[in-house]
Formats: C-alpha cells, structure tokens, sequence
C-alpha cells in the first residue's frame, strides 16, 4: 500500500512533524498497516482539519483513511448510509440530497471525513437540538490495537470513548448514520444583527429554540459600547413550496453544485491579518449584513461552508500558521464569558470570523466537547506576540468557569488543566490502558496532553 | 511535544552549568517545560542547577557527561532518550580559554577546541540522531559571533566557534524534511562568570536576554538567531572590512 515519508501539520499549520504516511485502501491494509505500525505507533487521519496536533505521530505511521471512501449503502426509506471512514460529508451531500437526505450534522467544512467526523465528535450549527455529530451513528466498525476489528454500539464503554476519543481508542473503518430528510437543498435563513454582546446573548437565548440552525459572527475588535456586536443567522431547510414556483431551484429542488474559487496561493507571507485589515474586514462584515432579513434562500455551501469556497484558505496566514481557540462555558457563567469576551476586545487579537453559539445537552462521548452552555471560536495568528501566556490565561478563566476547550482545535493547552476541563479522562485513560496496553494507537496530541 | 508555539515540553541541557542555558531552562519551565535534563561533569555547580530548576517545578535530572570524551556520548545521551521523548536539545557547553596563555601552550589551545568543536560535533551528531528517530525536537547549538570573523584577541576560540556554526547549519541543513530544527544562537557579549573580568565589548548582552531571543527562535522555527538582533547587521558590515583595517579594530 501507498506510503511515503512526510512532514505533517494539522489546518492551523503549526508544530509540524514527520511521520511516515500509509494510505490503506481496503480493510485488510488498514489491518496490516496496524499491526505493523512499529515501536513509535500509528493515528488515522482523515482530511486534516483539526487545527492543531490531533492527527499527527512524530516518528511513526500516520493512516492517511481518505482510501476507504466508499458509500456502501443507503436506505432511502429509513434514512440511514453505511460507508467507509474516508468518505467526506461533501461526498455524503453529493450522494444523498438528490435522495431527500442530509448529513445530520454538518461543521463549517464539508471536507471532514465520516471517521474524523466521530473522532473528534464535532458539531454544527444545530448543536441546541440535534447534538454531535455521534448522537446519530449507529454503529461503527473498529479496529482496535490488536489487529481484530469489532462493531460498536452507542451505550457501550467503547463507543463513548471513540466518540470524541481522537483515534486513539483505534482505526474507525465503516459507520452507520442516521440522516436528516430534507425536500430541498437550499436554506430558509433569517439574519439580524446585535449591537452588543448582552443583545446577542438575549437574542440567541429567546430565538434559538425556533431554529434548526443557529449560529452568530461575532466581531471581537470591536471596542467600547460596540463589544460584542454580531451578526446571527438562523435557519432550517426550506421546504418545497417555499421556493418560488417555476425557477430553476423549484424544478431542480434537491441540486447541490457548490462553487469553488482558486486556491489561496501557497506562499502567502505572515502578516497579512492584522489589526488594521481585520479590523476593516470586520466593520465591511457587521455594516453589510442586513439589520434584519427574513425567509432569505441560501446554498446549504453558502450557510454552513463560506470558507470551502477558498481551497487551502489556511495560508493566507503565512507559514507561522494561526490557532484556533474554542472553549465552552455553561450556561449561568455569562459573566465569565463577558470578561473573556472583554479580554479579547481589549488585546486586539487580529480575529475575524470569530463565532458565538449555544450548545444544547452534553453528549456521551468521554472527550466530547460540547456541554449545555455559550461556545466561542475565533482563529489568531500563532505569530502574535505574546498569544501564549494570552491563550493560558483565557484557559484559566475557562477552567474557573467550569469550561472546557475543544481538543480538535487545541495545539497548545496546559496539560495540568485537562483534567479538570474533562472530568471522565481517568476514565479514557483507563479505557485505553486495557484496550491497547503497548499504546499502538497515539498521537502528537495524545503524547502533548498524555491523553 | 512542542506546542504551536515552539515551546517545548522536556528539555536536554548539554553543559548543565551554562549561564544561558539555566535562563533559557528558567524561562522554558515557566512556561511548558514540565522534564529538564542537565548533562555535565558531576559538580556541586550542577547539583546547584538542578535545585533551582526544581524550585520552579520542573522535574530535574542530572547526568553525567564530558564534551572532552566522545567515546561515551552515545550511551549517555541514548539513556536520557530511552527515557522518552526530548523536545529541545540545548547544546551550551563551550570554553572560553585564555588566549594569552593558550598561544604559549598549545595543549591549552587544543582544549578550548576539543571542547567547543569536536566535542560538539559528536554530541551533535548523537543528539540528532535520535531527534530524527522521534520525528520531532529542536536542536539548540549556541554558537558565538566570534566565530564569525577571528579576532586577534581571541581568535583560538573564535575559530573553534566558526568551526562548530558551519557544523550546526549544516547539521541542520542535512536534517531538512526530518521533523528536526536546527537552530545556530550567535551571542554576542554575554555578561556571564565566562567573560567575568574581560573588558565588556559593545552591544553585550545578558543570559536573560539569550533565553528570550531563543524562545522567540523557537516560535518562528528560525535558524539562526543573533543576540542582540542588530549584531546580524554589525557582523554583515565587519565581515567586509580589509584585513588591515580589521586588525586594528579596537574589538
């Protein structure tokens, strides 16, 4: 099978390491690949965009999982597709929306793969109501240290450790996914702004329960009374007879042709994105998004993907690469997050496209991210001076709050805060000690955080 | 493992009892640096050191280890490495030598090169040896301006420290594509117990200041590092003087 030496980083391109790339195309690869990973272990990957380390193994094997992209098969009536780890939820939207159906939940990239979708049990816009992405798997197929390969079930040990587990419970090869109908591709979406963050917070708060989808942009240079200002969108798939009889979109109502412009170009020098250009991004954001716009038809690319648009818009920060800070606070720690939220407007952290949104009940998974409460995510550039200690104090305050952040986005946590954020980590560790006792499966992320 | 930021999690110190190398430990364990190893001759000097890195948390280890005997490093540095992963390599030891004296007694002079120059190349050469295996680390070599054009006044270690900066860089050249970075520190003056007594060049600097630019080095993944930053152009200006002019340089 395919396998070549390389330097590997994850979406934020930071900390690069090199590890020995296999890409298996059946199971029995990906079988062998495993069991002959050698001393320093092997981690799946699949489209590369976690942020940070989660996906790397300095000095050993990397199993590149994009090979089993098949859709095995679909059942059109009850909803459900069992297909290979590799598959992308691109691919899924192109396979299944001429069906009447969609990925249950979708995070803002469709250039995941199913496997990488549970491993680091992401989210979407419809967290509130729908949870994470493993709330609708049905079951997987894994392969586990020991080379055998077994299904798992939601409600078992297992499951709630590969959820969210990132990879290193083993390689996940097939899943079954519940799926979500739809009678059109497009999205009904309502867009206002809010002036502040206490008018975002109450908005969101009153709103999002007659939305599927719900997410705000929020603009974390603005200063002063302005702090906090946003711009929501929330919607749900529109429904047939909401598109206008006789177009293009009525006839044709499941279509899904997503656009892509030209990559961002390889060598972009750092420091593009400072203060001064964000901050003008960001005012052009707030100023032209419509006070309050109803009803208005989107592309499910335009609502849930605007970055895919650009392939590779990670380079536009140069080779120093940038971080993406996400962590949650539970609800009723609003004052934790006002101050976190003031932190941030007052160092000028050049972030745009930072997001706000409220997470609905925890899920099952050990290391899954999401709790009831506010979650923020903005990116920075990694060469800004001194954004380390920055990033710890926030992790103080989050911690303080109870909070916790997202470990597919991390590439720079303290390690003595892990446990607290995550209180089932014993649990994991525990987990993995009798599942994989020579600790085949790790990662740069795992060895960083002694996961 | 190093964080997005360069900072490293463990930390190999070779010349234990470096000056710069304890305020660049100080700085490291103040922010990620949890496991530092300190490797040098076994001294109370040493034992010193690692007192005072444990007082800021740090998990200290002594070992010993003399650049002045290369036959031995394989083993002592394989150890530190089986121990697990090393995310930076800090290669700090060198000798300063007294060059008056050294030009009479040329054993004294061969010293000051066996330390700085051969004894760096196979620690060196060890060091990156398993870094390679790792798929990851930094290797620190603190080289010197003096190695970058020989001075009249000290020109025993200058050349010792010309010869060990074209080994680091290209070591580090050698080891492009490896997950290995090489970083060359060019110090200039550095107040520090080496250089006590000497008559203080312009621009020095101080160890604290060293541990800094390093840790910035870290961040950006450089390759060469000048401390202070205006000695890359002081030294690209020096370096075209005529020789006769050069001589009679009050540096």
């Amino acid at each position: 099978m395919p396998a070549e030496t390389a330097s590997v980083t994850g979406w934020g391109r930071t900390a690069p390491s090199v590890a020995r790339l296999i890409r298996p195309r059946t199971y029995e690869e990906a079988v062998a690949a495993v069991r002959e990973c050698g001393a320093r272990g092997g981690i799946p990957r699949g489209l590369g965009r976690a942020y940070g380390d989660a996906a790397q193994n300095a000095g050993g094997a990397v199993f590149d999982m994009t090979g089993l992209d098949r859709v095995h098969a679909i059942d059109a009536d009850g909803g459900t597709v069992l297909c290979g780890a590799g598959v992308s939820l691109h691919r899924l939207m192109e396979v299944l929306l001429p069906l009447g159906w969609f990925v249950p939940v979708t995070p803002g990239t469709r250039y995941v793969t199913v496997g990488g979708a549970i491993g680091a049990d992401i989210h979407g816009k419809n967290h509130h109501g729908s949870g994470s992405f493993s709330r609708h798997v049905l079951a997987l197929e894994l392969l586990t240290a020991d080379g055998t390969v077994q299904t798992v079930r939601p409600g078992t040990d297992l499951f709630d450790a590969t959820a969210g587990g990132m990879g290193l419970t083993g390689v996940i090869l097939t899943a079954t996914l519940q799926l979500q109908p739809v009678q059109t591709s497009l999205m009904s979406v309502d867009t206002e702004r809010a002036a502040d963050l206490d008018d975002l917070m109450a908005r969101l708060t009153a709103g999002d329960d007659r939305y599927r989808y719900s997410v705000a942009w929020i603009d974390l240079l603005a200063r002063g009374a302005a702090t906090g200002r946003a711009v929501l969108t929330r919607g749900d798939h529109a429904p047939l007879d909401a598109l206008p009889a006789g177009s293009r979109a009525r006839r044709d109502p499941l279509a899904f042709r997503p656009g892509r412009l030209p990559a961002a170009p390889r060598h972009l020098p750092g420091g593009l994105l400072t203060r001064r250009s964000v901050g003008a991004f960001n005012e052009l954001w707030y100023r032209r998004a419509p006070r309050l716009r109803r009803d208005e038809l989107q592309s499910i690319a335009a609502f849930f993907h605007p970055l895919d648009g650009v392939p590779h818009w990670n380079r536009i920060y140069g080779r120093g690469g940038f971080v993406q800070y996400q962590f949650v606070v539970e609800y009723g720690q609003e004052d934790a997050l006002r101050r976190i939220v003031d932190r941030i407007a007052a160092r000028r952290c050049p972030s745009f496209l930072a997001v706000l949104k409220r997470f609905g009940d925890a899920d099952p998974g050990w290391l899954s991210f999401p709790r009831p409460g506010w979650t923020l995510a903005l990116d920075v550039p990694a060469a800004l001076p001194g954004l380390g200690a920055f990033l710890d104090e926030l992790d103080e305050r989050v911690a303080a709050a109870g909070g916790r952040v997202y470990l597919a986005k991390d590439s720079r946590l303290r390690p003595e805060l892990l446990a607290a954020m995550y209180p089932r980590l014993d649990d994991f560790r525990a987990l993995r000690a009798e599942l994989d006792p020579r600790g085949v499966f790790v990662s740069d992320l795992a060895r960083r955080l002694s996961l | 493992m190093k964080d997005a930021f360069g900072l490293p999690q463990s930390l190999l110190v070779l010349g234990g009892t470096s000056e710069i190398a304890l305020a660049t430990a100080r700085r490291l364990v103040a922010r990620r640096t949890r496991t530092v190893w300190l490797a040098g001759r076994p001294s109370p000097a040493l034992d010193e050191a690692a007192r005072e890195l444990r007082a800021h948390g740090a998990d200290v280890r002594t070992v010993a280890f003399d650049a002045l005997d290369p036959d031995t490093h394989e083993e002592v540095l394989g150890k530190v490495f089986a121990e697990g992963d090393i995310d930076l390599v800090l290669l700090a030891f060198g000798v300063l030598g007294d060059q008056a004296h050294d030009e009479r007694e040329p054993s004294a002079a061969v010293r000051v090169a066996r330390t700085n120059y051969i004894g760096a190349v196979s620690a060196g050469l060890v060091a990156a040896r398993a870094l390679q295996t790792q798929g990851h680390g930094s290797l620190v070599v603190l080289s010197s301006v003096a190695g970058e054009r020989a001075r009249r006044a000290n020109f025993i270690y200058g050349s010792s420290k010309a010869g060990l900066d074209a080994f680091a860089q290209g070591l580090g050249d050698a080891l492009q594509g490896t997950g290995v970075h090489v970083m060359v520190v060019r110090p200039g003056f550095v107040r520090t117990r080496m250089t006590a007594g000497l008559p203080e060049a312009p621009l020095a600097t101080t160890p604290e200041a060293v541990a800094t630019a390093i840790e910035l080095g870290l961040r950006r993944r450089s390759e060469t590092v000048w401390v202070p930053g205006v000695l890359r152009l002081v030294m690209s200006a020096l370096r075209h003087v005529p020789r006769g002019v050069f001589r009679r340089l009050p540096v």
